[in-house]
């Protein structure tokens, strides 16, 4: 190749969509590539993180990229010092936005070391005990959430608040619980990200070990004798499988068929033996259904606990397996032999003095990765559910006030803009005039509407300008999958003929037609036996595991959720395919081979 | 039923090794342990020693090989010719002969089986050395079984054989062999895997070459074999290369042989095993090296005339010489561990590491 073309284009090159003109303005200005800094914005290699953001922000929703990408690099930076790795920049292109790893100048590299060594050594020492810490610490928070509530403004303020003598008003209120809530989503991140590089560093270690040992070893072997088997991502799935099994056992099969999820609750209720299963669902859903069909990072994630009609219609796909005799249990005991027995077949292929290596790298990985998998339970399902609700109440309340006609349109307003809208309404109700919004934002939301909808028809440039030589940066391969081997299938994806290449990420073989959705809205169309081609799933994608043959994403590592849920459910995965979800169409039939991460198109 | 003689497969215990040979004693090893293996018996080794203590047998050896000069191969040949005469045409001791033949009836009316030397290996470390020796496939009747255990026995004093234990300073005459006479295999398909790789003694691998018919024009290289590498742990097919396989050997019920045929051009290039078959041939090529505790070169086949699920048999089992004799090259500084080596993880990343 020319050296001097560079492999993808320039950010100043990518055309504007047509119909998005504008777009700059929906996002903050520290998110755009700087036109005064084009050398180096130019000089970086940027990817599209479209694995977690798969589709353009809404303005408000570029809150989550901010508080991800800067509590991700704290903790490099300086909380923990990583030797050679500080955060990841990010802009926003098109709506989709776009991560490039910063690395510490080498010369700075091991004056670091001896902190590093001090503070991580401090977290891997007193794992389990930081950890008990971490999730009370969380818990907290997410109680804290739980109890924001957004009052409309009085006509007339309480008796009570002139004769107390407290000089507030009910508008301090609303910025309190607006303030809290954008703080506590900001320290949830911080949380997040407290433990998660480390998990990672531990993992990449003892995966480079077993590299070294055993060179032809799958990538997805020393992920399966890591992962556990009993994570909290698997718990709302196991749940909708418990209350399938007690529906069939309680003789309430026809109860829970009955109409809506209103309908069935009645009919089970009415039901001799109903109360029992009612309890049960109720313990279930709370925290259980917490659980998002996407991955937390957007506005128009759909949580079971909101939108109970989709654990709803799982668990009737799950009564229909029990009764036609299915065993829908996930097979733990069999899971962990077959962890147990992956482990100790590689082991029986070191030396004496690499298998005691071995333990302890292992040792250190099991204890950790249970973090890695979790986290994501309280923070993205569950913590972000309670945010994602408050906050559309809060779009509810100001809807009604005239702000906007659609319930969630304050979505297309800035976090910033929000607090200016609450303001407005203080104001006018302080002064006893008309709030200014009405006149301004439902033209604006309907502009910024249109140019989101026109972000969101054309897929992202998988990256930007020329990737360094070889991919190091050991997070953004862990989390991301981007190795120089994926570049340059990017690059090569649209000249081969019938195949794509991904990651090996699950093993076995499938052929089957194909299925590809766009969004979890669609996981209703999918037919026993489909392969699943997706950009991206989300954990709560699990209980359709049951029914596919294979998965095939876009987008994804080793460790992206699509791998672990596919290994977990015993189904060939092939991950970080680039485009599958834009080449494939719905009923070609496919070959897909988790071993070797081939899809190959038959007809 | 078994005399000192002959022992059935099913009833060779570890005591009964040295008695058998290398083989046999495999073979034996696998039927305890449940493998399918086609059934027979071993002549042992005292069959051989009664046979060398039969009218002055082995007075004639040893007058034949004393003062052999090692480098001298003209001498060496005609000392191994006349002995390998001498055997091939004695009389064998009545309860010898009887014996056999009380066995081989005991497996069936005219039953083809395959008539095979069985080395006592220690002294023929070599392992390919031992394929020297004789295999005799698709014989049918007394007589002839009788006659091709002979014909092994002879194969101790091939030119080779005797040059090899002149050099090696091995008493001819403290060489004793066993013949394992087996069960014939109508083989669909047949071959070898090895439970590492070949050609990079890769451990994690089984490689499997599968051919149509016998297995022997696999082992002997007159046919390309089908190529399917099976991933040992997670038990997967890797990666599958079907080959032009133009001729199979199978056996011919009417000539009562083994005969070459070529092969329909459509049938050349289809897959010898399907998907499951691979899998099963690479489970059972696992188990064997599981059992034995090293890494083994399996020969198998899959018998036509066997229901599915039932139809794959073990042929026989060795230990892989090749990699498994190398050193293994010890890394040049201790391994990292605790912090430093996450240090080093994060510093000096895989994907940069040569």
């Amino acid at each position: 190749m020319d050296a001097k073309t560079p492999m993808f284009p320039s950010a100043f090159d990518v055309k504007t969509p047509q119909g998005a003109e504008g777009w700059e303005d929906l996002y903050p200005y520290y998110t755009r590539f700087q036109a005064s800094r084009r050398e180096e914005e130019d000089g970086k290699f940027w990817f599209c993180n479209s694995q977690h953001w798969p589709n353009p922000f809404r303005p408000f929703d570029t809150i989550m990229v901010d508080y991800a990408t800067k509590c991700l690099g704290q903790y490099n930076t300086r909380h923990l010092l990583v030797p050679p790795a500080n955060g990841v920049d990010y802009r926003i292109l098109n709506g989709y936005v776009y991560f490039s790893p910063i690395g510490v100048a080498p010369e700075d590299i091991e004056a670091r070391v001896p902190q590093f060594m001090e503070r991580a050594g401090h977290y891997f020492g007193n794992w389990d005990d930081l950890l008990v810490n971490w999730k009370s610490k969380v818990l907290a928070a997410i109680a804290d959430l739980d109890t924001i509530s957004f009052k409309e403004l009085p006509e007339v303020e309480d008796l009570e608040v002139v004769i107390g003598g407290l000089g507030q008003d009910s508008t301090t209120q609303l910025f309190e619980q607006y303030d809290k809530a954008i703080n506590l989503c900001y320290r949830l991140w911080q949380y997040h990200f407290e433990f998660l590089n480390l998990g990672y560093a531990a993992y990449l270690d003892f995966f480079g070990f077993m590299k070294e040992q055993i060179p032809s070893i799958p990538d997805q072997a020393i992920a399966k004798m890591v992962q556990g088997v009993d994570s909290e991502l698997f718990r709302p799935d196991d749940e909708l499988k418990k209350l399938a099994k007690l529906a069939v056992d309680l003789d309430l099969v026809d109860a829970v068929m009955t109409g809506s999820v209103d309908d069935a609750l009645a009919a089970v209720s009415a039901a001799p033996n109903g109360a029992q299963w009612i309890a049960a669902w109720e313990a279930a859903k709370d925290p259980w259904f917490n659980f998002t069909s996407g991955n937390g990072f957007y506005s128009t994630d759909k949580y079971w606990i909101d939108h109970l009609d989709i654990p709803m219609s799982y668990l009737r796909d799950y009564i229909g397996r029990v009764q036609s005799g299915d065993d829908i249990m996930r097979p733990t005991a069999k899971l962990i032999a077959e962890r147990d027995r992956i482990t100790s077949e590689y082991r029986e292929m070191m030396d004496e003095e690499a298998q005691e290596v071995f333990d302890g790298k292992l040792g250190l990985s099991r204890t950790v990765f249970p973090y890695v998998e979790d986290h994501n339970f309280y923070i993205e399902h569950w913590a972000l559910g309670v945010f994602w609700r408050k906050m559309r109440e809060l779009s509810e309340l100001l809807s009604k006030q005239g702000f906007w006609a659609d319930s969630d349109d304050m979505f297309f307003l800035s976090r910033g803009e929000v607090r200016e809208a609450i303001w407005d309404y203080s104001q006018a109700w302080a002064i006893g005039t008309d709030i200014h919004g009405s006149q301004v934002w439902p033209d604006e939301i309907a502009r910024r509407r249109k140019i989101h909808s026109a972000l969101a028809k054309e897929r992202p440039q998988p990256a930007l300008n020329t990737p360094p030589e070889v991919i190091t940066e050991p997070f953004t391969i862990m989390l991301w999958g981007i190795t120089s081997e994926a570049v340059e299938r990017w690059v090569g994806a649209d000249e081969d003929g019938d195949g794509l290449k991904g990651m090996a990420a699950s093993p076995g073989i499938a052929e089957g037609v194909a299925r590809v959705l766009s969004s979890p809205d669609q996981l209703s169309e999918l037919q026993k036996g489909d392969i699943l081609v997706t950009p991206v799933t989300a954990p709560s994608w699990a209980p359709v595991f049951g029914k596919i043959s294979a998965a095939v994403t876009d987008i994804g590592g080793m460790m992206s959720h699509a791998a672990i849920v596919c290994r977990e459910y015993g189904l060939p995965a092939v991950t970080g395919t680039g485009n599958a979800a834009s080449k494939i169409k719905t009923g070609m039939r496919l070959r897909v081979d988790g071993n070797t991460g081939t899809v190959t198109v038959l007809d | 039923m078994s005399t000192d003689f002959t022992l059935p497969f099913d009833q060779i215990s570890q005591a009964d090794f040295a008695r058998v040979g290398g083989k046999c004693a495999s073979l034996g090893e696998m039927t305890q342990a449940g493998v399918a293996v086609p059934p027979g018996f071993a002549v042992t080794t005292d069959a051989f020693a009664a046979m060398l203590d039969h009218h002055g047998v082995r007075a004639e050896i040893e007058r034949h090989m004393t003062g052999l000069d090692p480098d001298n191969l003209d001498q060496i040949d005609r000392a191994a010719q006349a002995i390998q005469i001498r055997i091939r045409s004695h009389h064998l001791p009545a309860t010898v002969e009887a014996a056999i033949r009380t066995a081989y009836a005991g497996m069936g009316d005219d039953m083809p089986v395959a008539v095979r030397s069985s080395a006592t290996a220690e002294d023929l470390p070599d392992a390919s050395f031992a394929g020297q020796q004789d295999t005799y496939l698709w014989v049918q009747g007394g007589d002839d079984v009788v006659e091709k255990v002979r014909d092994c026995w002879a194969s101790l004093f091939t030119t080779r054989a005797v040059a090899y234990r002149e050099k090696n300073k091995i008493p001819h005459i403290d060489v004793l062999m066993s013949v394992g006479v087996q069960k014939m295999v109508n083989a669909r398909a047949a071959g070898v895997a090895m439970t590492l790789d070949p050609g990079t003694g890769d451990r994690t691998r089984i490689v499997i070459d599968s051919s149509w018919g016998l297995g022997e024009l696999v082992v002997s290289g007159l046919v390309t074999p089908d190529n399917f590498v099976v991933e040992k742990v997670l038990e997967e097919i890797l990666d599958r290369t079907i080959a032009d396989k133009h001729v199979e050997l199978v056996g011919d019920a009417a000539l009562g042989e083994a005969v070459e045929r070529d092969i329909c051009s459509d049938r050349r290039t289809q897959p010898s095993l399907s998907d499951d078959e691979v899998m099963a041939v690479a489970m059972l090529a696992k188990q064997l090296e599981k059992q034995n505790k090293c890494p083994q070169d399996v020969e198998w086949a899959i018998d036509a005339d066997l229901p599915p699920g039932e139809n794959l048999l073990a042929l026989q089992s060795r230990p892989e010489t090749i990699w498994s004799q190398k050193k293994k090259t010890k890394p040049k500084t201790a391994y990292a561990t605790g912090m430093m080596s996450i240090v080093g993880t994060l510093t000096n990343p895989i994907s940069t590491r040569k």
